[in-house]
């Protein structure tokens, strides 16, 4: 394609991303509490009431443990079955891959309603630790993928290798092939990490009237106008997934976790 | 190294919490929503056991006919503007640079990621009238005074645009990147325009591929569920929409059960329809 053509085509599509994250950025650093964009004087101020706001910061640090809780137990559930699948040949297995891909591509408030009758019917209900278990289940997908990923990517005469070295199951497990999926475990983590600490309706439905974390705060807080705290935490989200993906990036092959096998530069 | 079969019971032991966990927190939890589903409402609770088909009959009802045909009409649109959209973006952003290229995924990954509050939240300012896009066109002498364009539909489908186009692109992103261009060059070669040759030898080729996406989109636009409460008005709302209100603010959690059903049932329908045409795609290559 004409090069002018493709550059112009591929700027409209970044600045139609970006354009509500510019807004959101010049909303946040208005100096006087109201939403005006060009902002009006400079001030940090907003960013400073995240950590200073009593009920901004107990929402931080509500959707931080909510997001390394769940990023955590969604690692431990999928590690092990996709170590499974990949070490044995046991289809009626796959059943179980099935079910952690399953809440992901079904539209969310499925599995939201799902845990809400759940948590309800089991009496948990407004526990905070249920909206843990509940994201750690939501978000299973992401690890099963990307650990999935670097089972298959290992190069297996090492392991066989190892194997004939004598080196046991658990042995081979703890000094080959896991320094080998590490980076994969790693972006798993990060993926469900971010993932987590965005969303809305899972956490609500579970906990949404006994714990706020960031998002439910924010739409909470929407109701009773908007103000430039709600811009400050919006584009600090932005920038630590940003951040994230960045270091995943640096650390691991981005185009390869999301399906480029082509491998190297193209043309 | 080959997969044996596990040999005994023991070899099991690494599936049995993962699958534990799945059973328990997934596949139970579904189980009791299609139970809830044929329940009574109690509007003092959550509900009373019971085994009825009125929650399913209300489906007969005019106002859910309208809020399903609107649903499935916008997120149609949806799924349609995003595939037009990302299947000429994608295909460029694979031949790019690698280094180019993780940018560009590092940016698409954070706007998918972002939380869909958030996502309302930032096109509801840009389509106020204090900091929107309207004081752009005021500065230029287009308009007047600024006005706010919202609530209103196109508010709603600018955003779900964008809410799923990251999403469509990471769709295509896979496919698009495994794609040999050794055909565009032959139909260069034979003097084909670049975007001649894109239209009559990339789409026709991809036509699975386009089909898949379409239909993937068409799901995830249908789960959005704050964007129409923030940005439109009540005739705006979706089945999602409709779902989550009936649970947590109506308390007909029967109801809201009722609805989730027949929404996995379409979902299902048509994601395994994308599996048959996969399948087609690989008896053919």
């Amino acid at each position: 394609m004409n090069r002018i053509g493709t550059y112009l085509f591929l700027g409209a599509v970044a600045l139609f991303l970006l354009l509500p994250l510019v807004v959101v950025l010049g909303v946040s650093v208005n100096e006087k509490q109201s939403l005006t964009f060009p902002p009006e004087g400079f001030s940090l101020a907003w960013y400073g009431q995240i950590f200073t706001d009593a009920e901004w910061r107990s929402a931080l640090f509500n959707s931080l443990t909510l997001a390394s809780g769940s990023a955590v137990l969604s690692i431990s559930i999928a590690l092990p079955l996709s170590w499974f699948l990949w070490r044995w040949y046991a289809p009626w297995a796959n059943i179980f891959r099935l079910l952690g891909i399953a809440p992901f591509i079904l539209p969310p408030v499925i599995t939201a309603l799902g845990f809400l009758t759940f948590w309800a019917t089991s009496g948990f209900y407004g526990e905070p630790w249920t909206a843990i278990v509940s994201h750690g289940i939501f978000f299973v997908t992401l690890p099963l993928v990307t650990t999935t990923l670097g089972f298959t990517s290992i190069d297996k005469s090492v392991v066989e290798a190892s194997s004939t070295l004598g080196a046991n199951e658990f042995v081979i497990f703890k000094t080959v092939v896991f320094p080998l999926i590490l980076p994969y475990v790693i972006s798993g983590f990060a993926f469900t990490f971010v993932l987590s600490l965005n969303e809305y309706i899972v956490a609500y439905m579970s906990v949404g009237f006994t714990m706020e974390t960031l998002p439910i705060k924010i739409f909470n807080a929407l109701r009773y106008g908007y103000t430039p705290t709600m811009a400050a935490v919006s584009f600090l989200f932005v920038a630590v997934a940003a951040l994230i993906f960045a270091v995943v990036a640096r650390f691991g092959d981005l185009p390869k976790l999301l399906g480029n096998h082509s491998g190297g530069d193209v043309k | 190294m080959n997969q044996p079969a596990p040999n005994s019971v023991k070899d099991y032991g690494p599936l049995l919490y993962p699958a534990l966990m799945l059973l328990v927190f997934f596949a139970i939890p579904f189980g009791i929503m299609i139970a809830v589903s044929f329940f009574q409402r109690d509007p003092a609770g959550f509900y009373t056991v019971d085994f009825v088909f009125s929650n399913y009959e209300r489906f007969l009802s005019a106002f859910f006919g309208k809020v399903l045909s609107f649903s499935v009409g916008l997120a149609v649109l949806v799924s349609l503007i995003c595939t037009v959209i990302s299947f000429p973006f994608t295909y460029l952003l694979t031949r790019l640079k690698r280094r180019t290229q993780v940018f560009w995924l590092v940016g698409i990954l954070s706007v998918l990621s972002l939380s869909e509050v958030i996502i309302g939240f930032s096109w509801s300012s840009l389509f106020s009238r204090t900091a929107g896009l309207t004081n752009l066109l005021v500065s230029l002498g287009i308009l007047d005074s600024p006005t706010s364009l919202y609530p209103s539909f196109g508010a709603v489908l600018t955003a779900m645009v964008y809410q799923a186009l990251p999403y469509t692109i990471l769709v295509l992103y896979p496919s698009l990147a495994r794609f040999d261009t050794s055909y565009l060059e032959a139909a260069k070669t034979m003097g084909a325009s670049p975007i001649r040759a894109f239209m009559n030898v990339m789409v026709p080729v991809q036509r699975n591929t386009l089909i898949a996406t379409l239909i993937m989109v068409f799901v995830f636009a249908l789960g959005s569920y704050l964007l129409p409460q923030i940005l439109g008005r009540p005739q705006h709302w979706t089945l999602s929409v409709l779902i989550t209100d009936q649970a947590i603010y109506q308390s007909n959690m029967p109801f809201a059960a009722a609805m989730a059903v027949f929404l996995v049932l379409i979902s299902l329908a048509l994601i395994g329809l994308t599996l048959l045409i996969g399948k087609e795609e690989k008896v053919v290559s």
